[in-house]
């Protein structure tokens, strides 16, 4: 590891700490780029799902892994955002506007819910988000004129700058669409880290007391927060509506919620990172299972297609990373990536102090 | 003219008194210390100015202004900063961060503008760093800016927290118990650098502490509680020998 | 008649949410947090009963196969809490809450790779019998429900308020600290309460099975309502919890007749939407503040 001399202020300011960690973003963006003309229209489908789930899970992340207010409803919003979109676009709306007022539409929620909810905290948050996640689901079949009642809403093509984008019948497109939208949250999402609201996030997340006597505006920032979140949860509901190509009151399950808290903590709470890498596990787990499975059957074993397997392995992966890597697979990756630095003089225990993001809410 | 002004304030806690009508005045420029044994009601009448506590009755008016008007976060705005007695840092964060967000009370950009970076951000946030570095320089933090606070030993902490209070250019310091868990020489260096806040940045500074001989080095004046009822006020010297204080001192915390 | 009829059958169901939410509440006081998996640790009591019971299964003794399954299950939690729980002991709340959501999907998958996705009942000696009391009918089953919850709940006072492991367990969940420092072996008697919870939910499970048809994923479900029971009562209490299972037991065939359906459908976590923002404590127990 090169010693790096920082000359201005603006070495600690900036995005990205000098010309290397620069290079590695642009070198993964180009990555992304390339990506679709290698891999075949299969995997570009399953490559714009881990991007929409990266966005939605960078929508969690914000709310639990840098505000520290728990979620278990994020599927909610995920509604929120793509049945607004649908209904405005079967309305005759263009693809772009019915986007946006799709994430106002979910942020302003999460907002108005914000309110009575935030002064919940721990266990009690989520446990009401529960609720508030189960309650629409319900919702979506209610507000029919809306949602298209049980039948759910098609996804009609889109139409952008004279293109027409569809998952199947341009899949690098909507792949490219995905990516952009991605793109442009992360750095947005990168900035607020680095300015006042993000750091007021985090005083938030790790001592509300603290954080008022600084003269944050606790109710506020966790509005916010929960308005952010629910805005980013929402932009990603309704690009799920296209990935999807249908959505009905199915599509988001208080199981989906679940799924996405998960997703995040086994990502790694904290870091922006912790949203992608979830996302990869989250898209690809069942294919790995797949393949895995294929590959046993090559050999002889014949191991029957379990309904619910998916889920099991993920649950076990996040049993066996709660215990011994709270901070996920992001934890795992710094911890690698320290080790390929300092190789060979890694020592054991260089990580010893490593301990999660939300703390106690023991009050004795 | 006094800078902060306490008049018969009483808290309770579910029927039990914790304080009951203290009155004290603090005047620009000292350093005002409240004694008492433990759970005379030190912390909690700190509580009631930073208004974490709401008081059943009295009123705090900071520089002629009605602080009970105030919420919680608006305190320091007004340029009254604390620290907490068992250290309230972000254990997560660097101590540069954790000063950055010291400087919250004089942000001035918006959240969608923070979102985009506009350029304005980047000009507060070169703003806000001077600030944090000049602080830094004071209290010789330098070793440590980029260290987690996780890491760091309690004697440094206690500092960090101060630092934290600092930037955000108070006029009233809140100290609470700045010296409890600091060692002998620690003691020394905070009491250096109390003496240096009074006196080169001109800060008006209350404090609760326990130990006498930091106490008796740097306060003007002392007002001794017990069980949240004011006993004596004067100086460091009147207050030692005051009859009432060593009575309620003996089973008490011991004198340091 | 009919009110009574449908009281009754409520009646019946919030024992078993209560049951459940009971469940939810030893565990709160034991771990500070809560066990999402309770409701699939019902179904797999219930399974396991099944198993045990059936004629066409390993066809035990109804009593016996009771106990066994209520015995493996409190094995069961204590072995949960001792090997994997107490390694993250002193985490976070959501660590806890992690951990039992991920362990409630291993078990969901479990159970219906084991049994199944089919409904299937348990035979019970009471199956289809019937009570005739002037003009009310009720099945015999839910009497017995009824009357076992009553035991349960008699049973668990008695252990609370009489025994050395209860009052133990007591302090612990009031002061873990001063419990230790008292020379309560703090660990096990938390390890303890879980198997107790173990015992408590395979019970559950039972009635649930002897009612109706249970099915692997019926879990998710019924846990959910069941700790919509325990906060509407309050996370930290057990007559709260058993209070809040009957209600919500009760609302639903009451809700069911006289509301639209889907109205019906989420009326206990309105409820329980209402009494958090209301009451976040519940109806029945308090909450603290963080000193500083």
């Amino acid at each position: 590891m090169k010693p790096r001399f920082k000359t201005s202020y603006d070495a600690d300011i900036d995005r990205f700490h000098g010309r290397w960690h620069r290079a590695q973003y642009l070198i993964l963006v180009a990555a992304a780029l390339i990506a679709p003309w290698i891999l075949g229209n299969y995997y570009v489908g399953e490559l714009s799902s881990v991007l929409v789930w990266s966005l939605a899970g960078m929508g969690v992340m914000l709310l639990v892994g840098h505000t520290g207010q728990v979620s278990l409803g994020h599927a909610a919003f995920m509604a929120i955002g793509a049945f607004t979109h649908l209904a405005l676009m079967l309305r005759g709306w263009p693809f772009l506007p019915a986007l946006l007022a799709a994430t106002l539409a979910s942020g302003i929620s999460g907002a108005l819910l914000a309110r009575p909810i935030l002064r919940l905290s721990g266990i009690y948050l989520a446990i009401a988000t529960l609720a508030l996640g189960i309650l629409v689901e319900d919702l979506a079949i209610v507000a029919e004129p809306v949602t298209g009642g049980v039948r759910g809403l098609v996804a009609p093509p889109i139409e952008l700058f004279g293109f027409t984008i569809d998952r199947y019948g341009t899949p690098i497109a909507f792949y490219y669409l995905c990516l952009s939208i991605v793109v442009l949250v992360t750095l947005a999402y990168a900035n607020l880290l680095r300015s006042p609201t993000g750091r007021a996030f985090i005083a938030v997340r790790d001592s509300e007391i603290s954080a008022r006597a600084l003269g944050v505006n606790v109710t506020r920032t966790k509005t916010l927060a929960f308005a952010l979140s629910c805005g980013i949860t929402g932009l990603a509901g309704a690009l799920y509506a296209h990935l999807a190509q249908a959505v009905n009151f199915e599509s988001f399950l208080v199981i989906i919620s679940i799924a996405l808290l998960l997703q995040v903590i086994v990502g790694g709470l904290g870091s922006i990172h912790g949203a992608f890498f979830g996302a990869v596990v989250i898209v690809l787990l069942p294919q790995g299972i797949a393949i895995g499975r294929d590959l046993l059957a090559d050999v002889g074993i014949r191991v029957a297609a379990y309904p619910g397997l998916d889920m099991a392995v993920f649950a076990v992966i996040i049993i066996v990373l709660m215990v011994l890597e709270p901070r996920g697979l992001y934890g795992v990756w710094l911890r690698v990536r320290t080790w390929l630095e300092l190789f060979p003089l890694y020592r054991k225990g260089m990580f010893r102090r490593a301990r999660s993001y939300l703390k106690t809410e023991r009050l004795k | 003219m006094s800078l902060l002004d306490v008049s018969n304030v009483s808290l309770s806690f579910g029927g039990i008194r914790a304080i009951d009508g203290v009155s004290f005045t603090v005047k620009p420029g000292e350093v005002f210390t409240i004694v008492g044994p433990n759970g005379a009601g030190k912390s909690s009448l700190f509580n009631l100015i930073s208004r974490i506590y709401e008081p059943a009755d009295g009123a705090i008016r900071f520089d002629g202004r009605d602080l009970l008007a105030c919420q919680a976060h608006e305190v320091i705005e007004l340029g009254v900063a604390r620290t907490f007695q068992n250290i309230e840092l972000f254990d997560h964060a660097t101590v540069l961060d954790n000063l950055l967000i010291g400087r919250h009370s004089r942000r001035r950009t918006r959240w969608f503008e923070d979102l985009l970076f506009l350029p304005r951000v980047r000009r507060e946030e070169r703003a806000h760093r001077r600030q944090v570095e000049e602080v830094i320089d004071f209290l010789e933090l330098a070793a440590y800016r980029d260290r987690m606070i996780q890491g760091l030993p309690y004697g440094v902490r206690k500092v960090v927290e101060i630092a934290q209070a600092l930037v955000a250019e108070p006029r009233l310091l809140l100290l609470d118990e700045p010296a409890s868990g600091l060692s002998m020489e620690e003691t020394e260096s905070m009491a250096w650098w109390i003496e240096d806040m009074q006196k080169d940045l001109g800060l008006t500074i209350v404090m609760v502490e326990h130990d006498m001989g930091l106490v008796s080095q740097v306060s003007d004046r002392v007002l001794a509680i017990a069980e949240g009822r004011p006993l004596a006020e004067g100086t460091p010297a009147e207050i030692r020998a005051h009859p009432e204080v060593i009575r309620a001192w003996l089973g008490g915390v011991e004198e340091a | 008649m009919d009110t009574l009829q449908l009281l009754i059958a409520g009646i019946a169901n919030g024992c078993i949410y209560g049951l459940i939410a009971l469940g939810f509440v030893l565990i709160y006081k034991a771990s500070e947090s809560v066990n999402f998996a309770q409701g699939d640790m019902m179904i797999l009591g219930a399974f396991l009963a099944i198993a045990l019971i059936n004629t066409n299964q390993a066809d035990l003794p109804f009593l016996l196969g009771l106990a066994l399954a209520g015995l493996t299950l409190g094995v069961f939690g204590y072995l949960l809490d001792a090997l994997l729980l107490r390694r993250v002991f002193g985490q976070p709340q959501l660590t806890m809450v992690v951990l039992t959501i991920a362990l409630g999907f291993v078990l969901r998958f479990i159970i219906g790779a084991i049994w199944g996705h089919d409904p299937v009942g348990l035979e019970s000696p009471v199956a289809g019998e019937r009570l005739t009391i002037g003009a009310l009918t009720i099945p015999l089953v839910d009497v017995v429900i009824i009357g076992a919850t009553v035991f349960l709940v008699a049973v668990l006072w008695l252990f609370f308020a009489r025994t050395r492991l209860g009052l133990a367990m007591q302090a612990s969940s009031q002061n873990q600290m001063a419990a230790y420092y008292m020379g309560i072996p703090v660990k096990r008697v938390v390890s303890l309460v879980w198997a107790m919870s173990g015992v408590v939910a395979a019970i559950a499970g039972v009635l649930f099975a002897a009612k109706g048809a249970v099915e692997p994923s019926a879990g998710l479900v019924f846990g959910i309502k069941a700790f919509a029971a325990a906060v509407i009562g309050g996370l930290g209490s057990l007559p709260g919890a058993l209070a809040g299972g009957l209600l919500i037991g009760v609302m639903e065939p009451f809700a069911g007749r006289y509301l639209p359906s889907h109205v019906a459908q989420v009326s206990p976590y309105v409820l329980m939407l209402v009494v958090l923002i209301v009451r976040p404590s519940g109806l029945f127990a308090q909450m603290k503040q963080k000193k500083v």
